[in-house]
């Protein structure tokens, strides 16, 4: 692949295929008609299973749905993200999604989990890429050894995980006490200490790969001579590194970084299955999965749901934005 | 510094990448080949090779049925996906129409959707076309991830391949059905190998979805199964069995990814799929 930033959307220059100016009005036309008719089966299909449903989503954001009977769903206005009560004697209370502790929390937990845990996978990715991008005996197979987290399923990392911070039989405990760091085992996903870093923990080993290839692409696109040069110059690696290499890979990085933490917020798999019914590590996908189907706040959920999906959304336009600015100056 | 003392800190850093990555998975293998009481003893090395959780997992039980449902349901997903992309990429990538770009936008912030906004959505539509517990559900509901990826990365391949290879078949007056099928697609197996690999991966390894959507033991995915594997009491839970499925869930996932090791690599690195 020669796209130059990873998953940046082309542009119409880099796309403009050339035309005849002759032949173009008839030859064109049929192209066009054809245009449409490829693309209709493919959005049509995205509009029944992203569109209408987002719409759905936000709709039962603002009723009183329960999931007993969806159908009697009444519009409430705003009521699931905030409403104020008043009880009639000078005093009230503000209720809804706003005013609620549990969401906040989930909030907090989803940004804390998402800021520790891009920053630890981006760290170690990049010395990851670094690694690899030197030539040596048994790069083919280091390469496929760190792919292995990457391929296996989230839910198996978790329960894999699971297993090795097990409290009393886990091989976790056992390794940092005989080596002297712990000195009683500590129940890695049950206790709230450490609940968070265990999620932590599992993520980074699991998408370490991920922000390390992406690294290593960008790392192979700097071209040799700007180190020999450095190297002609005397220049000290460390310096190289920073006031060169760094720059230079910075747009991959970016690109990474922001999969990455799109990613991490709508976290839900790893955390349901390692540390379930935890407060300390609910994020909002979590809270909003329980509101839906086990707590029986249907409505209040799709609110829920609706808000994560404005973040993220704000989130992939300012990424769409930067890609865009980058291939447009870049190069 | 010392060259050797270099070369060792570096060979050090190695090994211990290579430990960190695989010690999980090395030990989840040892663990599945452990029963009884030997699995609540911290081994570093193997010492047992019990296949009674193997025999638990493929022989009694639903879970091979498990199995073959994930088979079924990422199957189908990638070939629906991939028809309906190379059609569609063809037409984003090689005709030029008025809102070009903003499809494009438009199908890449569709594939960073949180699952979660569409849940509710599609739970109704699920339960109205009444798919509830049906493999169904989760073939419609996978689309969401896989098309708009499959699109975006065969549109930036097709994008990259030289105008003269259509010319020839333009002045020959080609329908573009034709053009595509017999110009294009000989030449983007690779790409199809790839995307098609990716996009069953994530299908594979579905959880949410397949949560919500399936409610009955036989109609159940993988990673579901494997999470909701119980022991015959609450406080009991099956570690061996569980790894011993983990295992016969990911070695062939391994082993498709170290084959195509280099593939997926550029593949990640044109669509940013999600791990």
């Amino acid at each position: 692949m020669t796209n130059a930033i990873p998953g940046a959307p082309p542009t119409d220059d880099a796309m403009r295929t050339e035309e005849q100016p002759a032949a173009r009005s008839a030859l064109s036309r049929q192209r066009l008609a054809s245009a449409w008719l490829f693309l209709t089966p493919m959005l049509a299909v995205l509009a029944f299973v992203a569109g209408w449903p987002l719409l759905q989503t936000i709709w039962f954001s603002f009723t009183d749905a329960s999931l007993a009977d969806l159908d009697a769903a009444r519009f409430v206005g705003l009521r699931n993200y905030f409403e104020y009560v008043d009880y009639g004697d000078g005093t009230g209370e503000w209720f809804g999604l706003f005013f609620d502790a549990q969401w906040w929390n989930a909030v907090w937990n989803t940004v804390y989990y998402t800021l520790v845990s891009v920053s630890i996978e981006t760290v170690l990715g990049l010395i990851v890429a670094l690694v690899l991008n030197v030539p040596f005996r048994g790069r083919g197979f280091v390469r496929a050894a760190v792919l292995i987290p990457w391929a296996i399923p989230t839910i198996v990392s978790a329960k894999m995980w699971a297993w090795m911070m097990n409290d009393q039989f886990g091989i976790l405990n056992d390794m940092l006490m005989s080596v002297g760091i712990l000195s009683h085992p500590i129940a890695w996903t049950a206790s709230p200490e450490t609940a968070m870093w265990a999620v932590i923990i599992v993520d980074v080993w699991k998408t370490t790969p991920f922000m390390a290839l992406l690294i290593l692409a960008g790392l192979q696109m700097v071209p040799s001579d700007v180190y020999e040069a450095a190297k002609i110059d005397g220049v000290h690696p460390v310096k190289v590194f920073f006031k060169v290499t760094l720059p230079l890979i910075r747009p991959a990085i970016l690109v990474a970084v922001i999969f990455r933490a799109l990613d991490a917020l709508r976290v839900f798999d790893l955390i349901y299955v390692l540390t379930p019914n935890n407060t300390e590590t609910k994020t909002m996908s979590v809270f909003a999965q329980e509101n839906l189907f086990q707590f029986d706040q249907f409505a209040y959920g799709s609110a829920a749901s609706t808000l994560l999906f404005l973040v993220i959304a704000a989130i992939t336009l300012v990424y769409i934005k930067a890609a865009r600015l980058n291939l447009g100056g870049g190069r | 510094m010392p060259a050797f003392v270099k070369r060792t800190a570096f060979y050090a850093l190695v090994v211990l990448i290579v430990l960190f990555s695989i010690f999980p998975f090395y030990y989840a293998i040892l663990t599945s080949f452990k029963s009884g009481t030997a699995l609540f003893r911290v081994d570093y090395l193997p010492t047992d090779f019990s296949l009674a959780n193997y025999r638990d997992v493929l022989v009694n039980g639903v879970f091979p049925l498990n199995i073959l449902n994930s088979v079924i349901v990422a199957f189908v997903v990638v070939a629906i996906s991939l028809f309906l992309a190379v059609t569609a990429a063809y037409a984003l990538s090689r005709i030029e129409f008025r809102g070009r770009g903003i499809l494009l936008l438009t199908i890449l912030a569709v594939s960073m959707f949180p699952q979660i906004a569409v849940l509710a959505g599609l739970f109704e539509l699920v339960r109205l076309f009444g798919l509830y517990n049906s493999l169904f559900s989760l073939i419609l509901a996978y689309m969401i991830f896989t098309l708009p990826f499959t699109v975006w990365v065969l549109t930036t391949f097709m994008r990259d391949l030289p105008v003269e290879i259509e010319e020839a078949a333009i002045v020959d007056g080609a329908k573009p059905m034709t053009i595509v099928m017999k110009v294009f697609l000989p030449l983007m197996w690779p790409a199809l190998v790839t995307t098609g690999l990716l996009a069953f991966i994530a299908a594979w390894n579905e959880f949410l979805f397949a949560l919500t959507f399936v409610s009955s033991n036989d109609t159940r995915t993988v990673p579901v199964a494997i999470a909701l594997l119980s022991g015959a009491s609450e406080q009991e839970i099956p570690w061996g069995t569980i790894m011993a499925a983990s295992v016969v869930v990911t070695v062939p996932l391994i082993v498709l990814v170290l084959i195509f090791q280099r593939k997926i690599v550029s593949g990640l690195t044109a669509g940013g799929v999600k791990g």
